[in-house]
């Protein structure tokens, strides 16, 4: 597999540990101890049906989610393995300004709709200081050739932009700062199959070429298969089987993951 | 001082309190104003009075004005910088009676001044206060529309998107087209909305030497800027904050300096520009007719 190639398997500390981690909503489970390290350059994708559970760990994941119990551990620039719930507020909340990027499977929810393309690439410049017009519109259209959108839509809203352009556009924007993880739920949710397919190749050379960990969660296993170094497949809030994708996908263990693997269409 | 506003002087309405408010609101607001003081740009919730006119016409500063304003104090009110206008006319005519407190349209006589949009041409001294009226206090709402998040915002400095409403400005206009409630930063620290003055005036809040206080009534919000506190425009490094200037002098007065309305003067496209400081553009004329 060329894209494990792409892992540091060199680094001594894992980007992020995650131990026991477990969230409720009151009696019901939401996640149930997930435990797991995701390695610098890796990407981890998280699979199973709808509801069961992939979101609330991403959440939990990703400093937006407070866990019920276990620990999420982020190997910060500073002061290495820390807890996330433990950092201060402004702290976290740089950190997922900076450092971390989140792609919706909604655009809207992750762009800023009444400004500019432009504008939605550059906030995360001007929000860690950036305050030249010129170099941040510079960068701006930087982004938009790399995720293929041509420079002349840099002034338009992203109202105006079909729904694989919005998609890349919040991709752009959150690469913009240099992330080291990136979560993404869903990204290609919503979006026909051609257009999919041009998403994950771009999603798969900037993940390569920025030596990106992401935690990718998707329900869709050619996805799954097309990004993801490991998978992990969750049922009713707890993780069945995990293992490398081809592994998993090839040969799948338990029952359930059997039987997502069986109910895929084959064309 | 005018003749009539010395009649008005001697009998202040009968049963009501001195300045309207009663004494525990005003001890209310002094105490949310003093808390805006020591924190210079935060913006302090109060709890704002039903007041006897509308809301926008100057609740919020109407009530700062009553709980800061002293028998002795000489009031002027302003309005888009003029005396004469509908609700400076209003307000001033109602401390007037409610008070009895002297009143007068020069701005370097007055140890009180209540403004709308404006803020007045002559340099304030160490002894007078600025009341603003705010219709919107939150300078972050165009681009945050919930108010817990604002205030978050607000607590943990992070002011990046103000910049990306100015980016917007350049992108599509070239320039920064935003010309009044231009935001501002006080002290370092606090991003505040100065209120709808044109930008014009947001170097004469740098080190003012009078106190400035902001009263929002719809809001419910009193904010200030302490005297001699640092007050920058918010700008880009290649596009850098400039104020408005104009090719014409004032039409009255002949001033150059001062900020100018255009007023239509027929229906055949004639135009005239003039102060909008209506007591600058008296003085300078007076002062030149003295000359001659």
């Amino acid at each position: 597999m060329t894209a494990a190639a792409a892992m540091d398997l060199s680094a001594e500390t894992p980007l992020l540990r995650v131990r026991d981690l477990t969230r409720l909503y009151g009696d019901r489970v939401g996640c149930e101890g997930v435990s797991f390290d995701l390695w610098p350059g890796e990407v981890l994708g998280i699979v199973g049906e709808s509801g069961s559970g992939k979101t609330t760990l991403l959440n939990t994941l990703s400093a937006r989610l407070e866990p019920s119990a276990g620990t999420v551990e982020y190997d910060t620039r500073d002061a290495g393995l820390t807890d996330i719930y433990q950092l201060s507020e402004p702290r976290r909340r740089l950190l997922t300004r900076t450092d971390w990027g989140i792609v919706h499977q909604n655009p809207r929810d992750g762009l800023r709709m009444g400004v500019s393309a432009g504008a939605n690439i550059g906030e995360r410049l001007m929000a860690v200081g950036a305050r030249h017009y010129g170099n941040i519109r510079a960068d701006a259209l930087d982004w938009m050739g790399r995720v293929e959108i041509r420079d002349e839509r840099v002034d338009d809203l992203p109202r105006t932009f079909s729904g694989g352009m919005q998609q890349r556009l919040q991709i752009a924007r959150n690469l913009v700062t240099g992330p080291r993880l990136v979560f993404m739920d869903e990204p290609t949710g919503g979006l026909d199959v051609s257009v999919q397919a041009r998403l994950l190749d771009l999603l798969r050379s900037l993940v390569t070429g920025m030596r990106l960990s992401v935690i990718l969660v998707t329900h869709d296993l050619a996805v799954a298969r097309l990004l993801a170094h490991r998978l992990m497949v969750m049922k009713d809030g707890r993780v069945v089987e995990q293992g490398l994708t081809d592994q998993v996908l090839d040969d799948p263990h338990h029952p359930y993951t059997q039987l997502l693997v069986s109910s895929v269409l084959q064309v | 001082m005018q003749p009539n506003d010395a009649t008005q002087a001697q009998d202040t309405l009968d049963g009501y309190n001195f300045a309207y408010l009663d004494e525990q609101t005003k001890r209310m607001i002094r105490r949310a104003t003093l808390k805006a003081v020591a924190i210079p740009g935060y913006q302090v919730p109060f709890a704002g009075r039903e007041m006897p006119l509308p809301y926008g016409w100057g609740t919020g500063g109407i009530q700062v004005t009553a709980a800061v304003i002293g028998p002795d104090d000489t009031l002027k009110v302003i309005d888009q910088g003029a005396d004469d206008t509908t609700n400076a006319v209003s307000i001033r005519r109602f401390f007037a009676r409610t008070a009895g407190v002297a009143t007068t349209e020069r701005t370097t006589q007055a140890s009180l001044i209540q403004t709308r949009h404006r803020i007045p041409e002559a340099p304030l001294t160490e002894d007078q206060i600025l009341v603003y009226q705010v219709p919107i206090p939150e300078p972050l709402r165009w681009m945050e529309a919930r108010e817990s998040e604002t205030r978050k915002m607000h607590a943990l400095e992070e002011y990046g998107v103000m910049h990306v409403k100015l980016y917007e400005d350049i992108a599509h206009l070239g320039r920064i087209a935003t010309s009044y409630d231009y935001p501002v930063r006080v002290n370092g620290r606090y991003v505040m909305a100065p209120s709808p003055i044109p930008k014009f005036d947001n170097p004469k809040m740098d080190m003012m030497p009078a106190l400035q206080l902001f009263g929002a009534g719809r809001e419910k919000r009193i904010y200030a800027v302490p005297p001699y506190t640092r007050v920058e425009s918010l700008d880009f490094e290649d596009h850098p904050f400039e104020v408005q200037a104009w090719d014409e002098a004032c039409a009255l007065c002949g001033a150059t300096d001062s900020y100018l309305d255009e007023v239509v003067i027929d229906d055949a496209g004639g135009r005239m520009f003039v102060c909008s400081d209506t007591d600058h553009c008296t003085q300078r004329t007076a002062s030149r007719e003295a000359a001659e």
